[in-house]
């Protein structure tokens, strides 16, 4: 189990074969990569900025994935997130279950991802033709991370 | 008590942090952000939305009710866009 935040790009193959050896007899690892995408609507990105909040981003990854651990039998997990300033075809996030079964994998890959994008203190900074712009958080990535309920995942405003 | 701000709260406020007393009168989170907002300037600019503003307490997310303490690290951010 383990959470990282950097500012360098990851190796997907090396990270990978970490999960596996510490996963021992997993049965699947279910593998997600975050890549910068090269359009915003149909405004082309020349780059993007990711703010976080240093002291929090790392407590918070921990707390999602300790509850991914209670909620599903996972043998090892990995979580890395990037900071800093990106290019379309960059890698942005890493997430990687392994677990004795396909299903606990999949849901565990799946619920870490959508709570790390509403809860996790990240804030991305889009460049475009028409200059820099805060992308603004999407309603249906609250409602992709409710769905898992129970601990209400979207913090209330204030 | 520590204030951070992130995103376009910072660009908003002026700057990434500053250092305050606990103002007088001043008990919870949603007291704290009345008392920024009357500091008027780019504090007021920032806190027009306040359905846009996120609050973290020791950097833990708390609600408007929160309580807050002289000492505390307080942060105003937008809602997170990582992943």
């Amino acid at each position: 189990m383990s959470v990282r935040v950097q500012a360098e790009d990851f190796d997907v193959a090396a990270e990978l074969a970490a999960v596996r050896e510490a996963g021992g007899g997993a049965g699947g690892i279910v593998t997600f990569t975050g890549i910068v995408r090269d359009m915003a609507g149909d405004r082309p990105i020349s780059s993007m900025t990711l703010e976080h909040y240093p002291g929090m981003t790392v407590r918070e990854l921990e707390r999602i994935e300790a509850e991914a651990q209670d909620r599903w039998p996972l043998a090892a997990s990995r979580v890395i997130h990037r900071y800093g300033k990106l290019f379309p075809g960059d890698n942005i996030v890493l997430v990687i279950t392994a677990s004795a079964h396909r299903q606990a994998a999949f849901e565990a890959a799946e619920f870490l991802v959508d709570w790390l994008k509403t809860r996790a203190p990240f804030w991305k900074q889009e460049a475009t033709g028409s200059g820099p712009h805060w992308v603004e958080a999407k309603a249906s990535d609250d409602d992709a991370a409710a769905r898992w309920a129970a601990s209400p995942p979207v913090a209330r405003s204030a | 008590m520590k204030l951070l701000y992130f995103a376009w709260l910072r660009e908003k406020v002026g700057m990434a942090d500053e250092q305050v007393p606990l103002p007088a009168g001043v008990t919870t989170v949603a007291g704290l952000l009345d008392w920024l907002d009357g500091r008027g300037g780019g504090h007021a600019a920032a806190l027009k939305d306040r359905s846009a503003v996120r609050v973290a307490v020791n950097q833990e997310y708390v609600g408007p009710d929160a309580a807050v303490a002289d000492g505390d690290e307080v942060a105003l951010f937008p809602p997170v866009t990582g992943g």
